[in-house]
C-alpha cells in the first residue's frame, strides 16, 4: 500500500483531495450535530443548532464526498463494467450510499422535528435525528477504517 | 490488516477527529456570535468539551502515528520535505489553536462570573467577547494551516 501511494499518479490527487475533504466536513458535520442534539437538553436554540449542522456542514459534506469519491473511482478504473472491487471499496460505496441515504432520512426527520418544535409541540423527532446521526457517524468511523487501511 | 496498515488507519482516523472538532468549533464560532446571555453561553461548554477532546486525540494520534509511519514504511522517510512540512504545520497549527481556545474561553469565563453574580441577561460585554475578532482570526488560520497539512499529506511534494 505504501508502494501504491507513492507512485500514485498525479492527476489521481485533486479528486482524492476533494473526497477525504468532503468526508472530513461531513464527519465534522456529524459530530456537531450530534453533540449539540445530545446537551441540548430540550433548549430549542441547540436544537435548531443542531439539526442546521447537519444540515448546512453534513449534507454538503457528503455531496462533496460522493462526488470526490465517484471520480477519484473513475480514474483508478473501479467505475469500469466487470472491474472487480476490492472489499474495503465495496465497503466505502455501500457505507457513502447507505449514509447519504439514512443522513437524508435523518434531515427530514429532523427538519419536521424543528417545524414541530416551533410550534411548541416537543422535540420526540429530534431525538430520533440524534439517533440516526450517531449511527452514521459510528458507520463512517467504519468507512474511514476500511479506506484507509484497505482490508481484503 | 498488517500492523503498518492499522497504523495508517488510525493515524487518518486521528486526521478525521482533528478536522470534525476544528469543523465544531466553526459551527460554535458561528453560534456563539449571537448569543448575549450568561445562560446560552455556558450552555455550549459540554460540546466544547466534545470539540477539545476530538482535536485532542486527533492531533495526539495523527503526529505520533505520523511519525511512527515514516519510519516504518518503505518509500517514506522522516526527513523528506513534504513530511517535514507536515510537522512544522502540525506545530504551528498546534499553537495557533490554542490561541483561538484563549480567545474564546474569555466568554465562557465572563458568563461563569455574571451567572456567578445573579445577572442572567443580555449582556453587551459577553457578546463583544463572544465575538472575539483575535479568535476568529485565529480560528481561521488554524482551518488554513489544516487545509495545508491536507493537501500536503495528498500531493505529497517532492515525493
Amino acid at each position: 500500500m505504501s508502494i501504491l501511494a507513492a507512485v500514485r499518479p498525479d492527476s489521481w490527487n485533486f479528486p482524492l483531495f476533494l473526497h477525504v475533504l468532503g468526508a472530513m466536513i461531513l464527519v465534522g458535520g456529524l459530530l456537531t450535530g450530534v453533540s449539540t442534539l445530545a446537551f441540548a437538553r430540550g433548549d430549542a436554540r441547540f436544537l435548531r443548532l443542531g439539526y442546521w449542522s447537519l444540515l448546512a456542514v453534513s449534507l454538503p459534506g457528503w455531496i462533496l464526498m460522493r462526488a470526490g469519491g465517484e471520480w477519484i473511482g473513475s480514474r483508478e478504473g473501479w467505475t469500469k463494467e466487470g472491474v472487480p472491487t476490492p472489499t474495503w471499496l465495496d465497503i466505502g460505496f455501500l457505507l457513502a450510499d447507505l449514509g447519504g441515504l439514512i443522513l437524508l432520512i435523518s434531515l427530514i426527520v429532523g427538519g419536521i422535528g424543528v417545524y414541530r418544535l416551533r410550534q411548541g409541540k416537543g422535540a420526540g423527532l429530534l431525538k430520533g435525528t440524534l439517533v440516526l446521526s450517531l449511527i452514521l457517524l459510528a458507520a463512517y468511523v467504519v468507512a474511514v477504517w476500511a479506506m484507509a487501511g484497505k482490508p481484503n | 490488516m498488517s500492523f503498518d496498515d492499522w497504523l495508517l488507519a488510525l493515524h487518518v482516523l486521528s486526521a478525521f477527529a482533528y478536522v470534525g472538532g476544528i469543523v465544531l468549533f466553526w459551527v460554535l464560532v458561528v453560534a456563539v456570535r449571537k448569543t448575549d446571555t450568561p445562560g446560552g453561553t455556558i450552555r455550549m461548554e459540554p460540546i466544547v468539551k466534545v470539540g477539545n477532546v476530538a482535536v485532542g486525540i486527533g492531533a495526539v494520534g495523527t503526529i505520533l502515528l505520523g511519525i511512527w509511519l515514516a519510519f516504518a514504511l518503505d518509500g517514506y522517510a522522516i526527513w523528506d520535505g513534504w513530511i517535514i512540512a507536515a510537522i512544522v504545520l502540525w506545530a504551528i497549527g498546534g499553537g495557533i489553536g490554542q490561541r483561538t481556545g484563549a480567545a474564546y474561553m474569555q466568554g465562557m469565563t465572563k458568563a461563569k462570573e455574571l451567572e456567578a453574580a445573579g445577572q442572567s441577561g443580555s449582556n453587551s460585554e459577553l457578546l463583544a467577547l463572544n465575538r472575539t475578532s483575535t479568535g476568529l482570526l485565529m480560528q481561521s488560520l488554524a482551518s488554513i494551516v489544516l487545509l495545508l497539512i491536507l493537501l500536503d499529506m495528498i500531493f505529497k511534494p517532492g515525493a
